[in-house]
Order: C-alpha cells, then sequence, then structure tokens
C-alpha cells in the first residue's frame, strides 16, 4: 500500500526529500491517475524548489491537437524516472509557421526533444473525409503534397533546431469505402501507409529524427477505446482520458535513450520469474516451462529477454537458491530458452539480493544505476528500491502472461538505434564469464591457456582493418605501450611510408571470436625496427596475446635484416598493466626521459618464442 | 448526493487544482480559485472521466461549473 497523500506531504514537510521521493513513485506506479499526476508534479516541484536536483529535459511539442491534459502525465513519468521535463506547447494547428518562422520562442527555448504530433485528419483532411469522391489522380496528389509538407517542415526543422526531433505518423483511418477499400483502385488506407512511408524515409535520411508509429499505438490500445469523439467536438481533445497515459508513455521510450536514462544490464530472479515453481521444491521435473499455460508464459517472458540480449543488454541472474539445483535447470531443462551462455554474470545464493545487485554491477564494470532489476516477489522488489534506489526496478503483474509485456515496455532499454557492437556485447560478456570461470578451475595457468584452445590471425592493416585499427589507437588506454592515437587519415598516411608497417592480431577461442583486439605499428628503419605503438584491448589482457604478437613482430624484424627491436614505454593513467612488457620479454633498459624508459632488445641472441598454446594464422606485410 | 461521490472528487479536484484537500467544497469554482483557467478545467473534467472509467456527455461537462456540480454529476452516473 502506497503512501498516502498526507504522509507524503509530512515527509517534504519534515525534510525527507529521499523518503518523499520514493513514497511519491510508490502512489504513482498505484495509480498513474491524470489526478496523481498533478499532485506528483506539484510535490516534485516543491522538492525541487526545495533542493533536489534532477536532470533537466526541455521538450517543446507542437501540434495539431489538444495535448495539454497529457502533460502533467509526461512530467509525473519523468519525475519518477529523475527527470525535470520542462514542457512548451506551440500555438495551436501553427506547427508550420513555428517551424518556418525563424526567432520565436523555439529558439530561445532550445528543447533537447522537438515532438511534431499532427493528426491525419488536420494535416490530409480530404484524404478522411472526402475520400469518396476523390480520382486516384486526387488521392496521388494529397499524398504528394502531404509528404512535401512533411520533407518542408522537418527539413526546416532539421537545420533550425538543435536536440531531437520526434514526428508522430498518421493514424489510418476508417475507410469512407467500407469493405472495398483494399481492392479498389484508390485504396484509401494504402494512401495514408504511402504518406507514413514517406515520413520514414524523411526521417532515416535526416540526423536525430524518429517515428513515433501513432497508428501502431491506437492499434495496441484499440481504435474504438482510444479515441473520444465528443472531447475532440467540444474541446479538440481527440484521446479518451484512460488513453492519454499510453501517448505520454510512448514519448517516454524515447525521451529514456535521448536524455540518457537507459540500464546496460536486466538482472533477473528465477523461481516464478524464469520458471513457475520453485525448482529447490518442485525440482526439474516439477517446475513450470512448456508451452501449455502456465509454462508458455515463463517461455514467453525467456524470449523477450533473449531479445533484448541481442539488443546489447547484458543479463544476469540474481536467485536466492542452491547454486547445484538452479543451474542444472538453466543447462538441461527442456524448456528454457535462455542458457548459461546468454548470463553475463550468475548470482545464486542466499544473499541479500540488493548487495548481490552491487557486486554484479561491479563484475559487470557498470554503474549500479545501469542496471535493472525484475522479480515476481513484490517484497523483493521492494527491499531492492529500498536499499539500492539507484537500481531501475520492473514491476510484474500478477498474471505471468503479462510478465513478458512488462519487460519489453520497460523503457530504460530502448535505445536510438542498433549497430553491429550493441548485436554483439551481451555474448562477448557471457563469453568473458565462462572464460573466467574456466581460469578459476585451471589446476595452473598454462594449463587455462591450453584449455582456452585460442587461434590467432596477425594481418597487415588493409582497408577493411583501418577503422577498427584507429579505433583502438583511440580507446585503448590500459595495455598501451606509448597512447598515440591516430585518426584514419594520420594512420593511412604513417602505413604508406615504404619503412612502416602495421599489424593487427585477432583471437579466437573456445568461448567465441573476440575480433581484432590488438595493433602493433613499426618503422623498419637500417638495423633498428622501432616500435611505434603496441596495444592490446583489455579484453584479452592475460591470455599471453601480446607475447604471440611481438614474435611476429621480431620475426618481420630479422627477415628485413634488423638486429635490434627497441621502443617506448610512456606511462598513462591507465597502462600500469604494460608497464613490464619489455623487461618481461628480455628487452633492457637503455635510456629514460621524462618518465619514460627506451628498452631495446637485441635479436642476435636469440628470437622471442611464440606461446605454445595459440594456434597460429599469419599474413605478411609483404603480400601488400 | 452521496458522500462517496463528494469524497472522490474533491480529492480529484484537490490534486487537479494544487489545493490542500480541506479547502476543497462544494463551492470551489473557477471564480474563488486564480487558476481554474479552461485548461485546468479541461484536465478536471479528463482527471474525473479517468479516475471514474467514464465518458461523460457534452451536457454533463456543460453542467460543471463548481466542485459541488462535479459531485452532482459524479453521483447521477454512480447512482
Amino acid at each position: 500500500m502506497a503512501a498516502t497523500r498526507e504522509e507524503i506531504d509530512r515527509l517534504i514537510a519534515d525534510g525527507a526529500p529521499t523518503g518523499a521521493r520514493a513514497a511519491l513513485a510508490a502512489l504513482w506506479h498505484e495509480q498513474p491517475t491524470p489526478a496523481v499526476a498533478s499532485f506528483v508534479v506539484s510535490r516534485f516541484e516543491r522538492l525541487q524548489a526545495g533542493g533536489m536536483k534532477l536532470q533537466p529535459f526541455k521538450v517543446a511539442i507542437l501540434r495539431s491537437f489538444t495535448v495539454e491534459p497529457i502533460v502533467p502525465l509526461l512530467r509525473a513519468l519523468g519525475f519518477v524516472a529523475g527527470l525535470n521535463l520542462i514542457v512548451r506547447i506551440g500555438e495551436f494547428n501553427a506547427y508550420t509557421q513555428e517551424i518556418l518562422t525563424s526567432g520565436n520562442w523555439l529558439d530561445e527555448f532550445s528543447a533537447n526533444l522537438t515532438i511534431l504530433a499532427v493528426q491525419a485528419r488536420d494535416i490530409v483532411p480530404d484524404l478522411f473525409e472526402r475520400y469518396a469522391d476523390l480520382s486516384q489522380e486526387a488521392v496521388a496528389n494529397h499524398v504528394q503534397q502531404a509528404t512535401d509538407a512533411y520533407r518542408q517542415i522537418l527539413t526546416a526543422a532539421r537545420a533550425r533546431l538543435g536536440g531531437h526531433i520526434l514526428v508522430h505518423s498518421l493514424e489510418l483511418p476508417d475507410t469512407a469505402i467500407g469493405s472495398a477499400d483494399a481492392v479498389v483502385e484508390t485504396r484509401q488506407r494504402e494512401a495514408i501507409q504511402r504518406i507514413n512511408l514517406a515520413i520514414g524515409d524523411i526521417a532515416k535520411s535526416a540526423r536525430d529524427v524518429y517515428v513515433l508509429d501513432y497508428d501502431a499505438l491506437i492499434a495496441e490500445r484499440g481504435r474504438t477505446a482510444w479515441h473520444d469523439e465528443r472531447k475532440w467536438i467540444m474541446a479538440r481533445m481527440p484521446i479518451a482520458a484512460g488513453e492519454m497515459i499510453h501517448l505520454a508513455r510512448q514519448w517516454m521510450r524515447f525521451i529514456h535513450p535521448m536524455s540518457g536514462r537507459i540500464c546496460k544490464a536486466l538482472v533477473v530472479d528465477l523461481d516464478n520469474t524464469l520458471w513457475g515453481g520453485v525448482i529447490g521444491e518442485d525440482g526439474i521435473q516439477g517446475i513450470r516451462l512448456d508451452d501449455s499455460f502456465p509454462g508458455a508464459a515463463f517461455r514467453n517472458v525467456q524470449r523477450e529477454m533473449l531479445s533484448l540480449h541481442r539488443r546489447g543488454i547484458l543479463l544476469a541472474v540474481c536467485s536466492k537458491n542452491n547454486p547445484a539445483d538452479a543451474m542444472e535447470a538453466i543447462q538441461n531443462h527442456p524448456g528454457m530458452i535462455l542458457r548459461p551462455e546468454h548470463f553475463a554474470c550468475l548470482k545464486i545464493n542466499w544473499l541479500d539480493k540488493a548487495e548481490n545487485l552491487r557486486a554484479i554491477a561491479s563484475e559487470l564494470n557498470i554503474g549500479i544505476d545501469s542496471l535493472a532489476f525484475v522479480d515476481d516477489n513484490p517484497v523483493e522488489r521492494e527491499w531492492v528500491r529500498e536499499q539500492a534506489p539507484e537500481v531501475t526496478v520492473i514491476d510484474l503483474p500478477d498474471d505471468p502472461l503479462g510478465f513478458a509485456s512488462a519487460v519489453q515496455k520497460a523503457p530504460v532499454f530502448e535505445r536510438l538505434s542498433l549497430t553491429d557492437e550493441d548485436r554483439s556485447r551481451a555474448a562477448m560478456y557471457a563469453e568473458q564469464r565462462m572464460r573466467l570461470e574456466l581460469s578459476q578451475s585451471a589446476t595452473s595457468v598454462e594449463d587455462f591457456y591450453r584449455s582456452l584452445q585460442m587461434r590467432a590471425a596477425i594481418e597487415p592493416v588493409n582497408d577493411k582493418t583501418l577503422a577498427r585499427a584507429v579505433q583502438l589507437t583511440q580507446k585503448t588506454n590500459q595495455f598501451n605501450l606509448t597512447t598515440r592515437r591516430y585518426t584514419e587519415q594520420q594512420l593511412s598516411a604513417a602505413l604508406s611510408a615504404k619503412v612502416s608497417r602495421g599489424y593487427t592480431i585477432s583471437v579466437r577461442d573456445r568461448f567465441g571470436d573476440n575480433g581484432i583486439v590488438g595493433l602493433a605499428l613499426i618503422c623498419l628503419n637500417g638495423a633498428v625496427c622501432e616500435i611505434d605503438t603496441f596495444l592490446l584491448s583489455c579484453r584479452v589482457i592475460g591470455r599471453t596475446v601480446e607475447t604471440a604478437l611481438l614474435a611476429h613482430l621480431a620475426e618481420e624484424a630479422s627477415r628485413a635484416g634488423a638486429s635490434k627491436v627497441s621502443g617506448w614505454f610512456v606511462p598513462n593513467k591507465k597502462n600500469a598493466p604494460a608497464a613490464d612488457f619489455y623487461s618481461k620479454h628480455g628487452f633492457s633498459l637503455v635510456q629514460e626521459k621524462d618518465g619514460a624508459a627506451r628498452w631495446e632488445l637485441d635479436l642476435g641472441c636469440g628470437q622471442i618464442a611464440w606461446p605454445e598454446w595459440i594456434a597460429c594464422e599469419r599474413g605478411s606485410a609483404d603480400e601488400r | 448526493m452521496s458522500d462517496e461521490a463528494a469524497k472522490k472528487v474533491i480529492r480529484i479536484a484537490a490534486d487537479v487544482l494544487n489545493l490542500p484537500v480541506e479547502q476543497v467544497t462544494r463551492q470551489t469554482a473557477p471564480t474563488n480559485v486564480e487558476n481554474w483557467d479552461s485548461v485546468l478545467h479541461l484536465n478536471l473534467v479528463l482527471a474525473l472521466e479517468a479516475e471514474l472509467g467514464v465518458q461523460l456527455e457534452p451536457e454533463e461537462v456543460d453542467k460543471i461549473r463548481s466542485v459541488g456540480d462535479a459531485i452532482d454529476v459524479v453521483a447521477a452516473r454512480l447512482n
């Protein structure tokens, strides 16, 4: 039971902002209604006046209909997510002039997000109301005019406004022709769909312009329930009172990633969250996880989590269980969709969940505010809310069939784009965990290296790998001997010199492909092979990959007639892990200057041995 | 007039008008609440609808000129 309004006001009056904030969030969660939204907004404003600091985020709404009653709902959603949403609304139906006329409130306001909320019946009224009268040609003209209007407005808005732009696509109409719409020459719904496709194309080709699929939102809520024709006629408010919250939530799904209020990892409970029943009591035969009810509901939620995993959201387990029981189910239950390889971290023990969440954040090397937590048990959720308030707690309904949708709708997993790196991130973390477990079970370090079954490929930097090589020089700090940063232009210029060579090393092992993880740039100048850059991604530190790359360089150097390899170690704030690299490989210290050290290896005294546990797939710079 | 309707409406009006609940009475109206403008009026109507799960008819909305009117409209609906 959430605190009453009177209790919340007392907390504020008593100077207990943290408690007041938690109580407001609980009240809002229990009753996300317009009345409670007004209360929540006014109390958060009071808390802010009393010194509470929330991240500000400015939203301009340009519109063709009444949106004012939605604003308190939007602001309440923002406040409980830690955002102070400052909202300004354009004049009624004046969006075109407001965008095309410079020097008005939009410049001064300088929004982080500008929403263009225009209804189909306002921008293409003829396609809505006069459809049955229109010739095919007239329909095509209307579609073209609307497309041109969107292009003009969005292009001008992009050129003029900073921040993000979010445009509503158009709602599909009830057809004026009736049931024959799909088979007549001028299909009304198709005409609107063509405009929507054009809006998508315009957005895709512009920077930071996004589309809210308004028709999909209405369809999900139900077209009949969505509209309130009475309020449209009375107050130009087309959306039913109880549905307004859903438009506000949809806006939040964009505002979360735009303002950085996102989570990188989802931490999940097991019993009655990932499967039905309690593994410790029901056993692997007894838990419910199949295609009937309720097992199917749990398979749905697992499917949803797998899709998050594929989008780069890390998954972790936090469950009070005997680890052996739980792991047996995760590994062997035929109904499991998620398997050990999908989890970047598993905490299956009897410790307090808030503690475990802290341990998970630190193991994954992300902030605790980057964690979201899902658990069917409201007591655990409440405990985490109290003990680890930075964690985003996802509430689940009582009915397990609603679990998947609760996870899917959490705005903290929204992203504005999806890169290849996102797609492979979660898998890489899980592979890393399995390597760590292997290293803990291995009896010796050599034993561990051997069991990894590493294969390395060394290749001269080429057109395909240049971008990654540059990225490594820009991003690598820990295992980086000289920390020289290169741009693409600089690196390709450096490599065009006859005496220069650059090599990348990529490593695969039994758990997966790490991709290109190291780079060396050398200069072969007569008797001396000078190491300009030598770096290794932190993904593979401590696995002798650096020895393999150095062995390759030494071999290339002797083949080119050099008798010495030498290089600098230049300390930066983070590269202590690489400080003993040269001494470990038999180099002698020959010079020290401004904290940097110069090391040298006489190739006449023998080669650098390639690590026997790494299988080698080498290329050569001479093949360029 | 039902007490239940009165209690609900006064609570909602206090939230939307940002007034302490003990200051809201049947007589509370746009004429004696400074910030009760047309936007707030619409917010109040929609808040009543969302809370009660109904869509009020235009005639009912027109009748609402004070908190007392709102209580009467809601009471009629709840009966």
